[in-house]
């Protein structure tokens, strides 16, 4: 089965990201396809690859980023959600005059028809976050 | 068709849990995960109500939620099942669509 998956939450908020990490791998181990994960709102802030959390907590980024890197997964970032809070991508930084980027390896930025798509493509979609 | 819902906050937070409860169509499935776990657990204020209605839903939490939570296994109402992320998978498929209640 096509699983489309929207992340409206951030990585310390609450727990909607974990547990949609946790769904994804459960899903991908019974053989089922992730079609696209889109991060909207403050999920957007999954994203960064600044974000240094101490050795001993969870790096979800990177977590997402090798995930989507061993079984191809396509993951899409809200580009109106991700300049208000500061997420950008090489491109945007340069759109905006920006001094860097920070998005994490795996993640690319592009706008909500990709989520509309994805609720169209996949035959799940479902929903983590606030 | 039929739905399953999910539920991820305490009915001591907001009004989802009774607002699903009382809404959701008949022989659909509830799915408590994260805080909403509590809802499962006997000898609260809301026990009653999830207890009433299992009568015309299949009732489900998820196994780590509780756990992380301390909240003990023996201590869920009867009629409710406890399932893993495997089990979560598994309903997604089996039901037509998904409602996530936030």
């Amino acid at each position: 089965m096509k699983y489309g998956i929207l992340i409206n939450e951030g990585p310390y908020q609450h727990q909607a990201s974990d547990t949609a990490l946790q769904f994804v791998k459960a899903a991908i181990e019974k053989g089922h396809e992730i079609y696209r994960i889109f991060f909207y709102n403050d999920g957007v802030n999954n994203a960064t690859r600044l974000a240094t959390p101490p050795q001993d907590d969870r790096n979800i980024t990177k977590e997402w980023s090798s995930l989507a890197k061993e079984h191809n997964i396509d993951m899409v970032v809200c580009v109106a959600a991700a300049q208000r809070r500061g997420i950008l991508d090489k491109g945007e930084a340069e759109r905006n005059g920006k001094d860097s980027d920070n998005i994490e390896e795996g993640f690319r930025i592009s706008g909500l028809g990709q989520l509309v798509e994805a609720g169209i493509q996949a035959d799940r979609l479902i929903t983590f976050g606030d | 068709m039929s739905m399953l819902h999910t539920i991820n906050k305490s009915p001591f937070e907001n009004s989802s849990v009774s607002s699903c409860l009382s809404m959701c169509a008949k022989d659909s499935s509830i799915l408590f995960i994260e805080d909403a776990v509590i809802s499962v657990m006997k000898s609260t204020k809301f026990t009653e109500m999830v207890e009433n209605s299992l009568k015309d839903f299949r009732i489900y939490a998820l196994k780590p939620d509780l756990e992380a939570r301390g909240l003990s296994l023996n201590n869920v109402i009867e009629g409710v099942e406890i399932v893993g992320y495997d089990k979560f998978v598994d309903l997604t498929t089996e039901h037509d669509t998904v409602q996530s209640w936030l």
